[in-house]
């Protein structure tokens, strides 16, 4: 374990024509930890993520990734060096059954390299190995709910599949993107076990959510982004705390009383 | 007021089939094999029943254009990329086979392969730089590389411009000559249907659902775009070596339209995403474009209309209409 | 010197031909692959207007090319409505159109060196010692009149600003009462009218031959591609680049090259610069 951030932004700036969505955005995530991004609509936290991963060219800014200067490469490549995401409109393969699903990233370069599932070892027979991750996940094994077809899954298990694909790659940091929004409470609560499970894995995580409550059971920082700028950083109590957090979301005190007078 | 609803369920006997259970009795075993077998041995008794010698060379077209039939099948359903010019890999290959037998002496077999193999890098590379994006500029790019082809084919005067290179040899025999075509249709036919279903087949269906996914999964959609693109284009340079072979030369007209449109009208009438479909339609449109052959180039605007008619009226095409009737019963409910 | 005027000769013709196909697209974003096709047939309504009917040359060009833009609409609304969004579909189906066009055209004996539209104007001038055709320049000059003349409709006036509006977002022109079928046959109208313009004005250099028709298409597609599309400045100034690389290839290599170059021209940019010279990066890849 070496004291090195597992992974380092530095400046990052994103423009959309005369848009700024990104501005000079940096933070750095330890290894095994769990980073929390929360800011109001627009603030440009998706952007973010499809920038540091590479989906979106960023304007500048530089991305660290052990630090390997990981700025300039290609998506898929930057995923095989185990960076991954989950996309917030969510992407399953519609047409095949939840196990084939996992077929695609096990078919990854990444996979082949990272070895058999339980430790050491072949890779084996792809279908049977995507059952066994989506049993870890949390779909019952000796149920019909992994053969599927990933369409008529309700969102909750679309959620843990898109999860799924990223531990078919034996990721060492994983970027969600709301993992938790469309949930049921029920359903969030069966997802934290998850997620505790995967940062004692040793994989480093950085949720973007809304759902504050739940996200600051597992995270322990969080970062604040407005209009595309890091306002603060911090643990949840200092940065719930802050004026500027509290006007970003819910707009300045006078706006607050404003509203409420006309209540 | 009673209302009733069209319902669509499995036959008893597909369900009675499923898995290990087919092996159970004759009859389930005959419901799986029986139209496999029928297609097969059709195919292999074709020749044989042709009244004349013109009648078995047009079989032999109908399995060059089944080929291409396939490749645009795999590429535009199950990979999502529309070839709008088969013509493209026909020509290549055809001319490479041709360079092989006359300049070098190869013998047909043996430069029919190598023709295969080399034409499918070739039509690859030229195919690579509309890879990465969209597939409307693998459209666009792949409509023009036939038409282009023939005007640098003349403008050059290479390749024997537009004389061709003539006293290409034939097959040993003629019905090694019929045979060879018919058994690779029915190679690839069978392979591709594997091939969908298999780990590979479904990254490449993946692309075409969802390439986002696939990326982030690590995997470069360019390269397994390219893969699908190298295996269809081996099935279309195969076909354009056969023919050389089979007609003993080779011209521009290897870069005609009707080997880019005709797969395509093909592959709708028959039943797209199939692959069984595309050869049906072949087996359907190849002898009507024979007959229609006197009327000149009306044929491909018989093609051309079809192939509008279908996309506009969203036929199915007749092996999913087919495939539909024979696994399912349509029955009216009450609701 | 002769370079330097073939050359804009030449560009100011690629400019003509591309733009019907770039309105259409750029507007309704439905690649119309009958723009060839439409080229063509609207020198052969022309032709037999004026020799078969003998109707006067101005009175057989107008009518022609109104005859063009009801064709767009019509195809457009039968064929092209249905599969709108499908950008494959609406390629392959504009495609077969305009192949059913052009060939059906070819059997019906439409072929050879017989048909000819005469020129506007007769007689030529010397500039700089290069004897150039009146009809050249005013094809130069009916095609800067055009450009200019569509530019400036689509800043400043209602509909085109309506168009312009579409080109951008059309959900949200959508939203603010724009109905966009019918903006999207105005669109194809217009594009066919385009395309009959070029024809008109460009035929008359040479014979009306259907293999001009895939060449157009060709050259149309090459200059979208290479400025970016829905661009308009990008395929203007794609068309001068074309346009003059097309002239040189002649000059030192021969006539027959000049589709080759177009072709070399849509690879190189689709592995230097995808997006084209002016076109916006969103063009390309899948949203995310």
């Amino acid at each position: 374990m070496s004291d090195q951030p597992i992974l380092e932004v530095k400046g990052v700036t994103k423009t959309f024509g005369g848009i700024l969505a990104l501005n000079r955005v940096s933070f750095h995530v330890n290894e095994g930890e769990i980073l929390g991004i929360i800011g109001p609509n627009g603030s440009g936290k998706t952007t973010l993520i499809n920038c540091i991963t590479a989906f979106i060219k960023m304007t500048s800014g530089k991305v660290f990734f052990r630090g390997k200067d990981i700025s300039g490469k290609p998506a898929h490549k930057i995923a095989d060096m185990g960076v991954t995401r989950t996309f917030q409109i969510m992407r399953p393969y519609y047409s095949l059954p939840a196990y084939k699903n996992l077929v695609i990233p096990l078919f990854s370069p990444r996979a082949k390299r990272t070895g058999g599932w339980r430790g050491g070892g072949k890779l084996g027979d792809r279908n049977t190995v995507g059952i066994d991750i989506l049993e870890e996940i949390g779909f019952e094994r000796d149920s019909f709910v992994p053969y599927k077809t990933a369409s008529t899954l309700p969102t909750g298990y679309l959620k843990r599949l898109e999860l799924a694909r990223c531990l078919a790659l034996k990721p060492e940091i994983i970027l969600c993107d709301e993992v938790f929004s469309g949930l049921s409470m029920s359903e969030i609560a069966s997802m934290v076990p998850l997620i505790e499970r995967l940062q004692m894995d040793g994989i480093a995580l950085v949720m973007i959510e809304h759902r504050l409550r739940e996200l600051f059971r597992v995270a322990r920082r969080i970062m604040v982004l407005n209009f595309g700028e890091k306002l603060i950083e911090g643990t949840p109590e200092e940065v719930m705390g802050d004026e500027r957090v509290k006007e970003a979301y819910f707009g300045s005190a006078e706006e607050v009383e404003e509203d409420m007078s006309y209540a | 007021m009673e209302q009733r609803r069209k319902e669509r369920i499995d036959r008893g006997i597909k369900v009675r089939t499923d898995g290990l259970y087919a092996v159970m009795s004759w009859r389930e075993l005959s419901y799986l094999t029986l139209p496999r077998v029928v297609l097969i041995a059709g195919l292999l008794i074709l020749p044989l029943v042709m009244p004349s010698m013109y009648w078995q060379r047009v079989i032999s077209i109908v399995c060059i254009y089944s080929l291409l039939a396939i490749s645009f099948d795999l590429l535009a359903h199950f990979v999502g990329l529309v070839s709008l010019g088969g013509a493209l890999f026909i020509g290549v290959g055809g001319y490479l086979s041709a360079i092989m037998n006359t300049s070098f002496g190869f013998p047909p077999l043996l430069a029919i392969p190598i023709a295969t193999l080399v034409g499918a890098g070739i039509c690859t590379v030229l195919l690579l730089p509309c890879l990465p994006l969209r597939g409307v500029y693998f459209a666009i790019v792949s409509l023009m590389y036939p038409l282009a082809m023939t005007r640098v084919i003349e403008a050059l005067d290479i390749l024997g411009g537009t004389d061709g290179i003539m006293g290409i040899d034939s097959f040993p025999n003629r019905w090694i000559e019929q045979y060879f075509v018919i058994l690779m249709v029915l190679l690839f036919l069978f392979g591709v249907r594997r091939l969908v279903n298999l780990d590979l087949g479904l990254v490449l269906r993946a692309v075409k659902d969802n390439d986002q996914a696939v990326r982030a999964s690590g995997m470069s959609i360019t390269f397994y775009k390219a893969v699908a693109v190298f295996i269809s284009s081996a099935m279309g340079c195969l076909g354009g070596a056969s023919i050389v072979h089979i007609y003993m030369w080779s011209g521009m007209s290897l870069f005609a339209l009707d080997f880019s449109i005709l797969p395509i009208a093909a592959t709708v009438i028959g039943g797209a995403g199939t692959l069984v479909g595309p050869v049906l339609g072949c087996l359907i449109l190849v002898p009507v474009s024979e007959l229609l052959r006197e009327f000149g180039t009306l044929r491909i605007v018989f093609y051309s209309v079809i192939l509008v008619a279908f996309i506009v009226f969203r036929s199915e095409g007749i092996m999913v209409y087919g495939q539909r009737k024979y696994h399912q019963i349509e029955r009216w409910v009450k609701v | 010197m002769d370079i330097l005027i073939y050359g804009t000769i030449n560009s100011i013709s690629l400019a003509l031909m591309a733009l019907g196909f770039a309105l259409v697209y750029g507007i309704s974003r439905v690649p119309n692959f009958s723009h060839g096709a439409l080229y063509v047939i609207t020198g052969f309504i022309a032709w037999s207007l004026l020799r078969t009917l003998g109707l006067n040359y101005l009175f057989s060009i107008i009518l022609s090319i109104i005859a063009i833009g009801l064709v767009g609409a019509l195809i457009y609304q039968f064929v092209l409505i249905r599969v709108r969004g499908m950008a494959i579909s609406e390629i392959i189906a504009s495609y077969a159109i305009g192949l059913a066009i052009l060939e059906g055209l070819r059997w019906g004996g439409f072929k050879g060196t017989t048909y000819t539209l005469p020129v506007f104007i007769e007689g030529s001038i010397t500039i700089g010692g290069i004897p150039v055709d009146f009809h050249r320049l005013l094809v130069v000059a009916i095609g800067a009149a055009v450009v200019t003349f569509l530019w400036l409709f689509t800043h400043y006036t209602r509909i085109g600003l309506a168009l312009r509006g579409m080109a951008q977002d059309e959900r949200a022109a959508l939203m603010l009462g724009i109905d966009s079928d019918f903006m999207a046959i105005v669109a194809m109208a217009s594009g066919a009218m385009l395309a009959g313009l070029a024809g008109i004005v460009l035929l008359p250099l040479g014979n009306i031959v259907v293999e001009k028709g895939y060449d157009v298409l060709i050259q149309a597609i090459a200059v979208c591609i290479v400025g970016g599309l829905g661009s308009w400045m990008g395929a203007v100034l794609a068309a001068f680049l074309i346009g003059f690389a097309q002239i040189l290839t002649v000059v030192y290599l021969g006539t027959h090259f000049q589709m080759v170059v177009a072709l070399l021209a849509i690879i190189l940019t689709l592995i230097l610069r995808p997006s084209g010279l002016f076109g916006r990066q969103k063009e390309l890849e899948e949203r995310v």
